[in-house]
């Protein structure tokens, strides 16, 4: 039953081959048992509650195709009434009076939550080392991290405890997670969903976005979460289109950009060969192949923490300990309240980043980092301006090593070096998937596709059209 | 150009967090690194180029002055750590 698609199980569903709630049941059982670390508060009672409405629905004759689907919700988005904890102790007693519009949007479709899923603090990571509820394994290999900030979403999906997540994507947290949990996860256009009720890290980057075992489920899960949000000023009035229309389009034709900077050294040769392999799977399904250069892409990683830094100074800076979150004990004056709230409430990670951001936005120091790396940020955008002038899609690695061991890396700058091949897409706003293409080493390889503006519908079509051709995202990782 | 233990002291206290000794030492380290990383963009000419602070150089979009959101103080103060008479309670500032 884990095994099965939204499209798959939505079929049951709808032919009673089961409920909802036997589904859900199902499923609960599974992370119940689960030893992934992957959810920070599991919503047993409420996905009850929501099972059951679901089957009612369905009864009804009233449903659409995710009535009645359960799926893990990143513990970065508000949920009315649920413990919203962003994997920081500052929010560990957070219960959201309100829902992201992404919740609500989920709610209306009368999907049911299983749970929260675990994450880096404030998304703040590339290995979900960083969270306060601890790491999440990769159900691949437990050894391994999942990949962050998206890890708990990521394992979950890839470990058959839902059956599709959500994500967050800021540098990078949808696709790197999902390349090294071997699922497929999208990145839309910033603005292509709202970001109200998302919890902020680093407003001008990040995106909302589905992870599921499939192209199609994606197409299927973007259509419940895109669109106009009046409550988001930064929302794209742009009209959302059925992203499961074009997917069985012919991709014959299709001219493919590899960037030569996403090749060079740094790049583990048998994540290279896994990417070149799929490349020449598209090949022969009719398309061509083209060099391209994005000869700025190697200041993404200095642009980025910068810019992701500044904005997550001040995003963060009303985490204060006076209007909800966690106060300190006995402040003894208003200054110690702040100090220590925030002292003790914040890892190491996310004091790092607001830190640098401090530094790099006060007097003297603005123009040397901040405007700097605006301006930098131009020409990284430029650069794939020009790219899409001469391709249709940019492929390419999505991280340049398979999931490496838990506690391996120490040093944030290697850290934040793996960033590397994702960090672009970000700083210019452009969607971006990982689709599963191999594996190395018995862990899951992703293939990363970088579109135009607004062309989430172009990569699920080339997605689907892959994954029809190949079965690398039908594999499993062994249960227990 | 590097920071000094001072300076970092500085800059925590700016953004409202203290760190011990030890936490000095290695943020130090760490931040420096950060820093080292962030001067390769000394490298790159970006004179007459523009600053882009918004990926789709979208304008703040504006709303018509009106009412629209319904006063939920009472529902959004269930969540503060200290209140009174509808007010957020903290230390006394003045006496």
């Amino acid at each position: 039953m884990h095994k099965k698609t939204i499209v798959e199980l939505a079929q049951g569903l709808k032919d009673r081959e089961f409920s909802s709630v036997e589904l859900t049941k199902y499923y609960l059982d599974r992370i119940n048992k689960s030893d992934l670390n992957a959810f920070i508060t599991v919503t047993d009672d409420l996905a009850m509650i929501q099972a059951q409405a679901a089957d009612d629905k369905i009864a009804a004759g009233d449903s659409g195709i995710l009535t009645g689907i359960p799926y893990a919700h990143k513990d970065i988005f508000c949920t009315k009434g649920v413990k919203t904890s962003a994997g920081s102790k500052m929010l560990d007693n957070f219960v959201s009076p309100y829902d992201a519009t992404v919740s609500h949007k989920l709610n209306s479709e009368d999907l049911v939550m299983l749970g929260k899923a675990n994450m880096d603090e404030f998304a703040m990571g590339s290995s979900n080392e960083n969270s306060y509820y601890g790491e999440v394994k990769n159900p691949w290999n437990k050894t391994k991290i999942p990949g962050g900030s998206s890890g708990g979403s990521a394992a979950s999906v890839a470990a058959g405890l839902s059956v599709f997540a959500t994500g967050t994507d800021t540098g990078g947290s949808i696709r790197q997670p999902s390349s090294l949990c071997g699922i497929t996860g999208l990145k839309p256009t910033y603005g292509r969903i709202s970001r109200y009720g998302m919890i902020a890290y680093a407003s001008s980057l990040d995106q909302a976005g589905p992870m599921t075992k499939t192209a199609q489920d994606s197409a299927i899960v973007l259509n419940a979460m895109a669109g106009f949000d009046e409550k988001d000023s930064t929302s794209a009035q742009v009209d959302v289109p059925d992203y499961t229309a074009n997917l069985n389009n012919s991709i014959e034709g299709l001219t493919i950009g590899l960037p030569k900077e996403f090749f060079s050294e740094g790049l583990d040769d048998v994540v290279a060969s896994s990417v070149m392999a799929a490349v020449k799977e598209f090949e022969k399904m009719g398309a061509t192949v083209k060099e391209v250069s994005l000869p700025n892409s190697a200041y993404a990683i200095p642009t980025y923490y910068i810019v992701a830094p500044c904005e997550c100074s001040s995003n963060l800076s009303r985490l204060d300990g006076v209007r909800y979150g966690y106060r300190c004990e006995d402040p003894k004056d208003l200054e110690d309240l702040y100090l220590r709230s925030r002292s003790e409430a914040f890892g190491d990670e996310v004091k790092r980043r607001i830190m640098i951001g401090a530094y790099a936005l006060s007097a003297g120091y603005y123009d040397a980092y901040y405007l700097k790396a605006q301006k930098t940020r131009h020409l990284i955008s430029d650069d794939f301006k020009k790219a899409f002038t001469e391709v249709d899609v940019i492929m390419g690695p999505v991280s340049p090593t398979t999931a490496f061991d838990l506690g391996s890396v120490k040093d944030p700058v290697s850290m934040y070096l793996a960033d590397i091949y994702t960090l672009s897409a970000n700083l210019a706003g452009l969607p971006g998937m990982s689709i599963p293409a191999g594996f190395a080493q018995n862990l899951p390889v992703g293939l990363q596709l970088i579109g135009d503006y607004w062309s989430e519908s172009k990569l699920l079509n080339i997605a689907h059209q892959f994954q029809l051709q190949t079965d690398w995202h039908t594999k499993e990782p062994q249960e227990n | 150009m590097s920071l000094t233990q001072d300076q970092v002291g500085q800059i925590a206290y700016l953004a409202r967090l203290s760190l011990s000794d030890e936490q000095l030492e290695s943020n130090t380290k760490d931040l420096n690194s950060i820093l080292g990383l962030a001067e390769q963009l000394a490298d790159i000419d970006t004179d007459d180029i523009e600053p882009m602070a918004h990926p789709l150089h979208m304008s703040q979009r504006l709303r018509e002055d009106v009412v629209n959101e319904q006063d939920q103080s009472e529902l959004f103060q269930t969540i503060a750590p200290k209140i009174g008479n509808k007010h957020y309670l903290v230390p006394t500032v003045i006496e």
